[in-house]
């Protein structure tokens, strides 16, 4: 962030603008630049969603607005913003119209310490990982509550199945993380990053040394964002809509908008912890002036991020939906322990090396 | 300290009741206590309707009670006609007749996996199902131009002879295929046997006193198919397809190995009808057609069990009752008894898994 910070105070300079203005201004800057990189992400994730899930099922996916359909989800949106809110007769007025919000400023703020590239990390503290991971965590409060404050039937179903969810799966990746941290002796996303810095490019990256760790964080971030296999929350053939039966117009969209803006976020921190971030998988960089290094370098963990998911989509096509207590023993009786190993064989190696 | 329970009202618009039925369900945190099905929401007046009408008149609409497996219920009426004034079907009729019910049961089952799999959360197969189904629609449409309500089938014959046997032949010689693949991706799916394996069993006994009949018969372990004594069938070769599982699992297995029957059947029928000269039919003149006094029954082994229609004549050109006895009506039936004690999104696997088509509940 420094680099950008000298270049904007210096542009302040030449008008003669003081520092202190610079100071309190230059935050605004990445609060915009997220606000409309999440707008484009997510207008892209949902057309590819849909395309993908087109093409996996012999279909064209949407194709009739703009060329190639690009312009379906655009159009879907500003449908959404014309929608009138509807608020049911007895839901809770505060809590109902508060779920949305809530859903949304924990992603944003998610958003705001992943380490893009090593001059683009907007907020850089020196525990990042526990901060993201408890960001992660948050949208299920609002998930509660929007089922809850619904006063409808299918969307308390929906809130208590996604509780039970994500307190299960959040164990898995706690320990996952944990033995991330081991390895990079770090608990900053920027450092974690670097860690994972070899000469050869991909050797480096934690996916080896912990490969199962990265099956076990993979499956359980699926579950937190309750995609498929894990969609029991809003399972549509069981619960209409799960929590947000009820939503319509632009809080429905929120939800939506949150919900991808949430696998990108969560596909990119597995990228971060496995895949090597914003590190080139050559070990050097095809650019070399450092202004477009650090461009480069947001591409690479954007395509780190897209591969994942596009198999996360790739999984949608393919499987059926677990079972209710399937989802739960899956997690308690196999992903938990399997955790713990691959906890203790990352010490294991992290000893050995330090032996060496 | 009290247990309060869940009242809950799945349907009668919900997405995987396949129509408009009501379950009235009890629930204990996701645990069904207890299920009232509740039918009648797509209730037409089928057999009222009919003592209103000439039969001639009535054979049009009745495709309309299984919208799935039109061509059985036209059928049933031919053939009590047929009984009754005591025709002969020529060889080639009874063959168009076999291969265009297989069609269309294999169209039912398609489109019945896809539905199936809908409920188990799993989108892709359902398009898969389509695109075959699709086949088969399009050479219903090209041959009656109707792609779900035929009127083809006419007393004593068929509207006109048959064509487009080429359609037929590559839908047979794709299909195998395809089933296959369904196979792949579906049958040992560790989550689809988690999902079915066990699931809603149903015993034999239990399947008896419901009477139930059909695939979800056959999947309880009896032996029982219609087409057996059908005449038909008469001189089609086929097995019938047995299994002992009792469970969702089982019922699907049935239906996917009753399909590639189907198509066997149709292969056979096909081969006849490529040498059969041109179609010479004796229709019943069906313009002041009445039937004797009497009652008459007949019955047909249709997708979703044994269909039977019961007509009571009084000797003038109408019915005097008519009663129609679907398989479906016979499942819904069941619910009751087959979801208590399942989990909610079992039960929407077990319901299923039943094949429930509300147009046939309710006639």
């Amino acid at each position: 962030m420094n680099y950008l910070y000298f270049l904007y105070i210096e542009f302040l300079e030449k008008y003669n603008i003081s520092k202190l203005f610079g100071d309190i201004t230059f935050y605004f800057i990445p609060f915009c630049i997220i606000a409309a990189a999440l707008l484009v992400v997510v207008l892209v994730l949902v057309l590819a969603e849909r395309k993908l899930l087109g093409f996996f099922t012999q279909r064209k996916g949407p194709n009739r607005v703009g060329y190639w359909g690009v312009l379906q989800t655009v159009a879907d949106a500003f449908k959404l913003l014309c929608k009138e809110n509807v608020t049911p007769l007895h839901a809770d007025r505060f809590l109902f119209n508060l779920a949305p919000i809530l859903a949304f400023v924990p992603m944003f703020a998610a958003l705001g310490i992943l380490p893009y590239s090593a001059e683009f990390t907007f907020v850089n503290t020196r525990t990042n990982v526990i901060l993201y991971l408890i960001f992660a965590v948050f949208p299920v409060l609002s998930i509660f509550l929007a089922g809850w404050a619904s006063n409808n039937k299918y969307s308390l179903l929906g809130a208590m199945r996604s509780i039970a969810q994500v307190l299960s799966y959040e164990l898995p990746i706690a320990f996952t993380v944990l033995s991330v941290i081991v390895l990079s002796s770090s608990m900053n996303l920027t450092d974690i990053t670097l860690a994972q810095f070899s000469k050869f490019g991909i050797t480096g990256w934690f996916v080896f040394p912990c490969i199962l760790g990265f099956i076990i964080m993979f499956i359980s971030i699926l579950a937190e964002l309750n995609r498929c296999p894990f969609d029991l929350p809003e399972a549509e053939s069981e619960l209409i809509c799960g929590y947000n039966t009820e939503y319509s117009g632009m809080r429905f969209a929120i939800f939506y908008l949150s919900e991808y803006a949430m696998m990108f976020a969560n596909s990119m921190f597995i990228s971060i912890l496995f895949l090597g971030g914003y590190l080139s998988p050559f070990g050097k960089y095809v650019s070399n002036s450092p202004f477009l290094i650090y461009f480069e370098q947001a591409f690479w963990l954007f395509l780190k991020a897209g591969i994942l998911i596009f198999i996360m989509i790739w999984i949608r096509a393919a499987l059926p939906r677990l079972a209710s207590f399937d989802l739960l023993k899956f997690s308690w009786s196999i992903l938990l322990p399997l955790s713990v190993i691959n906890l203790f064989i990352t010490v294991l190696i992290k000893m050995g090396g330090a032996l060496c | 300290m009290t247990i309060t329970t869940l009242k809950l009202n799945l349907g009668p618009q919900h997405p995987s009741t396949h129509g408009v039925l009501r379950l009235l369900l009890e629930l204990d945190g996701e645990k069904i206590l207890s299920c009232e099905p509740d039918v009648g929401y797509l209730h037409r007046g089928m057999e009222k309707m009919a003592e209103k009408m000439s039969y001639i008149q009535y054979l049009p609409t009745v495709d309309r009670i299984d919208y799935l497996a039109g061509f059985f219920y036209s059928e049933l009426l031919c053939r009590i006609i047929e009984n009754a004034t005591g025709i002969e079907l020529p060889d080639k009729v009874r063959a168009i007749r076999v291969m265009l019910l297989e069609l269309n049961r294999i169209s039912s089952h398609l489109l019945w996996v896809g539905a199936f799999l809908m409920d188990l959360g799993a989108v892709s197969p359902f398009f898969y199902a389509f695109r075959e189904r699709e086949m088969i629609l399009r050479f219903f449409e090209k041959l009656t131009g109707q792609r779900m309500m035929y009127n083809y089938f006419v007393f004593g014959g068929v509207r006109k002879d048959i064509e487009y046997l080429d359609d037929v032949n590559e839908i047979i010689s794709v299909l195998p295929e395809k089933i296959n693949d369904y196979e792949k991706i579906i049958t040992e799916n560790p989550i689809f046997l988690r999902r079915t394996e066990k699931k809603g069993v149903l015993e034999a006994g239990k399947a008896i006193n419901y009477a139930i009949t059909g695939v979800n018969l056959r999947a309880s372990g009896i032996d029982y198919d219609y087409r057996n004594q059908d005449s038909l069938y008469k001189g089609f070769d086929f097995r019938t397809i047995v299994l002992e599982g009792k469970d969702a699992w089982a019922r699907y297995k049935v239906r996917i190995m009753e399909m590639r029957e189907s198509i066997n059947i149709i292969k056979q029928a096909l081969d006849y009808l490529k040498k059969a000269k041109p179609l010479e039919q004796h229709l019943i003149p069906p313009v002041n057609l009445k039937l004797p006094e009497g009652d008459y029954t007949a019955q047909i082994e249709a997708p979703r069990g044994l269909a039977c229609c019961f007509v009571r004549s009084d000797g003038t050109d109408k019915p005097c009752r008519l009663k129609w006895r679907t398989g479906s009506y016979y499942s819904v039936n069941l619910l009751r008894e087959l979801l208590v004690g399942e989990y909610l999104n079992d039960a929407i696997a077990v319901a299923g898994s039943l094949d429930i088509i509300l147009p046939e509940v309710d006639k």
